[in-house]
C-alpha cells in the first residue's frame, strides 16, 4: 500500500514538475527550448550513478552476509540505472544537435564517458543472465559490479584528460547552463526535476526489488519441480511394473 | 613479512606452472600471435594505402591488437585451468586467494609483453614508424599497459571461465573497463613517437599506474569470491 502511494506522489511530482519546467519556466535566452532538455538530462545523469552506486554497495553487502535480498537490490540498481542512462544520452544527444550542430561529440568528457557506463552495465546485466545458479550469480555479478564501479572515477579522469590535455576545451559544458548567475526559477525548476524523478526512482527501485524476488521464487520453484519430476522418475525406474511378468523367467 | 614472501613464493609457482606449460605445450603463443598480427595486417587494408595516415593512426591500431590478442590469452590461461578440473584443485590449496591472483596474473603478463614486444617491431615495419629514439618511453608504455591487461583479464577470464558463452562474455566485460587504459596507452605511445613534444607523457603514464594500482588491488581482493563454489 505504501509502495503505491509513493508511486501516485512520485507520478504527481513529476508531471508538475514537467509541466513547469516544460511550460511555465520561461525558456533560455541563448538556447531557447532546447535547453529545456536539461531538466530531464540532469535528474537521469544523476539518477543513474545514483543507481549504480546502490548496486556495487549491494554487492559489497551480498558479499559479507550472503542474503540475496542484497542481490534483487543490486539487479534493481543496475536496470534501472541502464535506462537512466539512456535516458542521459539520448537527452544530451538531443541537447547536443541543436547546440553544438552534431549528435555526438566525441570531445565532451561526459557523453563518452556515460557511453562507456553504458557499455559496463550492460555487460553487467548480459552476464546476470547468462548465469543460473542465484548464489554463484550473486556473488560473480556482486565482483563484476564492484570492478564497474571502481572504473567509473578513471574512465572519467582519462577522458577529461583526452580532451583536456590535447587541446583547451571549445565547447560549452552543460554546466554553465547552471551557472549560479542563472535565474532562480531555471534553478527552482531544476531542483523539482531532481526531486520529483529521484521520487520515481525510489518507486521504480522497490518495485523491481519486489520483482526480482518473485523471480527468484519461481525459479526455486522450478527447480523443486525439476528435482521431485527426477525423483518420481528415479523411484518409477527402481520398482518393475507390477503387470509385468517377472524378468528372466 | 614472511606471509608476504609465502605468497609471493605461491604467485610465482603458479606463473612458473602455467609459464611451463606453455613452453611444452605451445597452446597460446602461436595463435595469439598470428592473430594480433592478422589485426595488424587487415587495419592496413582498411586504412591503407596511405602511409601517412597509417604513420598516424598506428599507435591505436598497435594497441587495439595488443587488447584483442590479451584477451585471447588470458582466456586461454584459464581455460587450461578448468580443463580437467585443474582449478578446483587449485581452489583447494590452502593458499592466500590473492596469491593465486597474482600468479595467473603473472603468467598473463610475461604472455602479453611477449606479444606487446613481438607486435611493436611488426608496427614499426608495417607502418613506417621509427621506434628508436622513443624505445624507453615505449618500454614503460608496454609494461605499463601489459600489467594492466593482465590485471583486468585475469579477473574477467576467473569471472568467465565456468560460463557457456565465455567466448562471448569475457571481451563484453573486459573491452568496456580497458577503455581507459587503450586511451592512456595509445596516447602515452603517441606522444612518445613525437618526442614528447606536448609534454604529456609522463601524466599519461601516471594514468596507467593509478589504472594498474586499482585494478591489481580490486582484482585480489575479490579473485577469491571467484573460486568459491
Amino acid at each position: 500500500m505504501g509502495t503505491r502511494l509513493l508511486g501516485i506522489v512520485a507520478l504527481l511530482a513529476v508531471v508538475g514538475a514537467s509541466v513547469n519546467a516544460l511550460f511555465l519556466v520561461p525558456a533560455d535566452v541563448y538556447q531557447g527550448d532546447a535547453q529545456r532538455i536539461m531538466y530531464v538530462h540532469v535528474p537521469s545523469a544523476w539518477l543513474a550513478y545514483l543507481s549504480f552506486g546502490v548496486t556495487a554497495l549491494a554487492g559489497i553487502g551480498y558479499l559479507w552476509r550472503r542474503d540475496l535480498r542484497l542481490d534483487a537490490v543490486a539487479v534493481a540498481g543496475a536496470e534501472i540505472g541502464v535506462m537512466f542512462t539512456a535516458f542521459a544520452i539520448w537527452g544530451g544527444m538531443m541537447w547536443g544537435r541543436p547546440v553544438w550542430g552534431v549528435y555526438w561529440q566525441w570531445e565532451d568528457p561526459r557523453l563518452t564517458t556515460t557511453a562507456l557506463l553504458l557499455a559496463l552495465y550492460l555487460g553487467y546485466l548480459l552476464f546476470r543472465r547468462l548465469t543460473d545458479d542465484p548464489h554463484r550469480r550473486a556473488a560473480r555479478a556482486a565482483v563484476v559490479g564492484i570492478v564497474a564501479a571502481v572504473d567509473i572515477p578513471i574512465v572519467h579522469f582519462s577522458v577529461e584528460w583526452w580532451r583536456g590535455l590535447h587541446q583547451g576545451p571549445t565547447i560549452g559544458s552543460p554546466d554553465k547552463v547552471l551557472h549560479p548567475s542563472a535565474p532562480g526559477l531555471f534553478v527552482l525548476a531544476l531542483v523539482s526535476m531532481v526531486l520529483a524523478f529521484t521520487l520515481a526512482w525510489a518507486w521504480l527501485m522497490i518495485r523491481r526489488y519486489q520483482l526480482a524476488r518473485i523471480e527468484w521464487q519461481i525459479e526455486e520453484h522450478g527447480r523443486l519441480g525439476r528435482l521431485s519430476a527426477a525423483r518420481r522418475a528415479a523411484r518409477k525406474a527402481a520398482i518393475p511394473p507390477p503387470d509385468g511378468a517377472p524378468e528372466g523367467a | 613479512m614472511n606471509a608476504l614472501r609465502a605468497d609471493a613464493a605461491v604467485a610465482l609457482q603458479i606463473a612458473r606452472k602455467d609459464a611451463l606449460s606453455e613452453l611444452r605445450g605451445r597452446q597460446i603463443a602461436g595463435s595469439t600471435l598470428f592473430f594480433a598480427t592478422l589485426v595488424l595486417l587487415l587495419f592496413g587494408f582498411a586504412l591503407g594505402p596511405d602511409a601517412r595516415r597509417l604513420a598516424d593512426a598506428a599507435p591505436g591500431l598497435l594497441w587495439l591488437a595488443i587488447v584483442f590478442g590479451s584477451l585471447l590469452t588470458v582466456a586461454r590461461l584459464h581455460q587450461l585451468e578448468a580443463e580437467d578440473g585443474a582449478l578446483e584443485e587449485l581452489a583447494r590449496y590452502p593458499v592466500e586467494r590473492h596469491a593465486i591472483y597474482i600468479g595467473k596474473l603473472l603468467a598473463g603478463l610475461a604472455a602479453v609483453l611477449v606479444l606487446g614486444g613481438v607486435l611493436l617491431p611488426v608496427v614499426a615495419i608495417l607502418y613506417g614508424i621509427d621506434l628508436a629514439a622513443a624505445w624507453p618511453a615505449l618500454v614503460a608504455t608496454l609494461l605499463l599497459g601489459s600489467i594492466g591487461l593482465a590485471a583486468v583479464g585475469t579477473f574477467y577470464a576467473g569471472v568467465t571461465v565456468r560460463m557457456q558463452a565465455r567466448e562471448v562474455m569475457l571481451p563484453l566485460l573486459m573491452l568496456p573497463v580497458v577503455a581507459p587504459l587503450l586511451l592512456a596507452t595509445v596516447r602515452a605511445t603517441s606522444s612518445a613517437l613525437a618526442g614528447n613534444r606536448l609534454g604529456d607523457l609522463a601524466a599519461w603514464l601516471q594514468l596507467l599506474l593509478v589504472f594498474d594500482v586499482v585494478m591489481v588491488v580490486a582484482g585480489a581482493a575479490t579473485y577469491g569470491q571467484l573460486l568459491e563454489e
